[in-house]
């Protein structure tokens, strides 16, 4: 199974006097869903660059497997904050986008891309163009596309950072239901608390100036959730409420040091 | 209640101006050209004006007839329109070719940029007729020097457009794409080049705006066919009939294009203004 590991990562912007990133060490694994919690200038949108590949680290290792990650590629799928969709294709083409891009027969893709939007509960939508789709509904087709990918691993950057607080919760739940169904391990940053410590199996929390760990929690919250317990029933959990005004302080606790 | 009731009662009377306002516009348009032929028919049946400086709309369209069976200068009004419009469909289609790959050069690579950017900006700003006499000098009065004119006057505008398209493609779609496994080729075709088309199809229709003006003018001064010729030739006898008409068909002929482009650019660019 995929294991993702970053050994001692750092980062830093040409020119700049500080590094975004210093000494971060993390490693993702199978049945993880691993969240990267952190004020803005806290390098969250970094680190996830450093691992799609998008940008190189200034010192350090990052591994998938023990392969060096070199540049992007189709193993580390990712979903965007702002969707990124090509509004020239239609959903299905969309999502069949990255099969398209591998060589895979038309029929071969299409019926996995149909298979892709079912799992998001978009089965209905795949002949529509992309301006016809809701936040929400771009933010679906853009997790299927990521999916049918097949990528060992699913990075996100703040992909419902953009949505509505009701959208928002339907996503987190459905995210949920996908990440127990695919079996991939998620790496997904965003900057709201509640949603970390829902989701996160495995949270960690950082700081700015310069990016770096300084919690780490191992969570239940979201496998509670696919285990079948509803989401009211979880955030309203003494526990829930506990484990999240704790990550709370800690955040303004940061705040406080800076201010 | 009745403040319940009061927008259902003015919604007919918010709509119903509405429509009439949409066709009112129209209306105007065709009561300008309708007034303008008039004023165009009043003038010349009153005999106000020398049909020498202006002929009448019937004579006009009755040389349109003749010019359609007969010809002028040896072709008729159809093969001057096809010798003008072969020009252009061919310096056209040379240009689109050559300007589109070498516009994704420019907005793609470094280098491609650093040698092509100050060859286009040196020539563009060049009125084509400015050189025309030089290709004349080195391609003589055939076709390919009239062709060769048209093709720069429409190359510059694609090419720019193409580079600008290129260099403004949103990076996200860029990284979607690296992301789902894309090549440097694949990035070009799936990627840069339909986010760039809608800024390519325009730079299509500045071009032909200016490439017809330059081939009309082109043709005006060495040509043996063609609208611009046959409007200068017929100028020289002071056949003005045959100037009036030309020039109308001059002009419904770039209309025709710019009206035939923008259909294009709604069909092949349905996403283009979308809030997306």
């Amino acid at each position: 199974m995929a294991l993702l590991q970053l050994e001692r990562i750092s980062a830093q912007y040409p020119g700049a006097a500080e590094p975004v990133l210093s000494d971060i060490s993390l490693s993702l694994g199978p049945q993880q869903l691993l969240v990267a919690l952190g004020p803005s200038g806290s390098g969250k949108t970094s680190l996830l660059n450093l691992i799609a590949g998008f940008v190189s680290p200034s010192a350090g290792r990052i591994t998938l497997d023990g392969v060096p990650v070199q540049g992007p590629g189709a193993e580390r799928g990712v979903v965007f904050q702002d969707d990124a969709l090509l509004p020239w294709q239609d959903v299905l083409a969309n999502v069949a986008f990255g099969l398209e891009l591998a060589g895979v027969p038309r029929a071969q893709r299409e019926q996995k891309a149909r298979e892709m939007l079912a799992l998001v509960d978009l089965a209905d939508f795949a002949e529509r163009r992309i301006w016809q789709l809701s936040g929400g509904q771009k933010q679906r087709v853009g997790l299927a596309r990521a999916l049918a990918a097949d990528p060992r691993v699913l990075l996100m950057d703040e992909p419902f950072g953009a949505l509505d607080a009701f959208t928002r919760e339907q996503m987190q739940e459905l995210l949920l239901q996908v990440w127990q169904r695919t079996a991939k391990p998620v790496f997904l940053i965003t900057h709201d608390i509640e949603e970390a410590v829902f989701l996160a199996t495995d949270l960690i929390l950082l700081a700015p100036n310069p990016g770096r760990v300084v919690e780490r929690l191992h969570l239940d919250f979201g496998q509670r959730y696919a285990a079948g317990e509803s989401a009211r029933s979880i955030k309203s959990d003494p526990r829930f409420i506990e484990t999240r005004e704790h990550v709370l302080a800690r955040v303004f606790s940061q705040r406080r040091e800076f201010a | 209640m009745s403040s319940l009731e009061l927008p259902v009662t003015a919604k007919p009377t918010v709509a119903a101006p509405r429509v009439r306002r949409t066709l009112s516009t129209r209306w105007i348009s065709g009561l300008t050209l309708a007034s303008l032929l008039l004023l165009w028919w009043l003038v010349t049946a009153a005999e106000w004006i020398e049909p020498l400086f202006l002929p009448s709309p019937e004579a006009v369209l009755s040389k349109a007839w003749v010019l359609l069976t007969q010809g002028y200068m040896d072709s008729t009004l159809w093969q001057h329109l096809g010798a003008s419009l072969s020009r252009i469909g061919l310096a056209l289609g040379a240009a689109i070719l050559t300007a589109i790959p070498i516009g994704i050069a420019i907005g793609h690579n470094r280098i491609a940029r650093g040698i092509l950017d100050p060859l286009i900006e040196f020539y563009r700003p060049i009125p084509p007729l400015a050189y025309l006499p030089l290709i004349v000098i080195w391609c003589g009065i055939g076709e390919l020097s009239k062709v060769l004119l048209i093709y720069l006057a429409i190359f510059a505008p694609i090419a720019i457009a193409t580079a600008t398209g290129v260099r403004t493609v949103d990076p996200a779609k860029l990284r979607a794409a690296q992301s789902l496994g894309a090549s440097k080729a694949q990035l070009i075709r799936h990627v840069i080049l339909p986010s760039a088309l809608p800024d390519i199809l325009t730079g299509v229709r500045i071009g032909l705006g200016v490439g017809w003006s330059t081939l009309v003018a082109a043709e005006l001064i060495a040509a043996t066919s063609g609208l611009g010729f046959m409007v200068q030739s017929a100028a020289q006898f002071l056949v003005t009939d045959v100037v009036v008409l030309g020039i109308l068909v001059i002009a419904l002929i770039a209309f025709a294009l710019e009206m035939g482009l923008r259909a294009l650019q709604r069909k092949l660019v349905p996403w283009h203004g979308q809030s997306h």
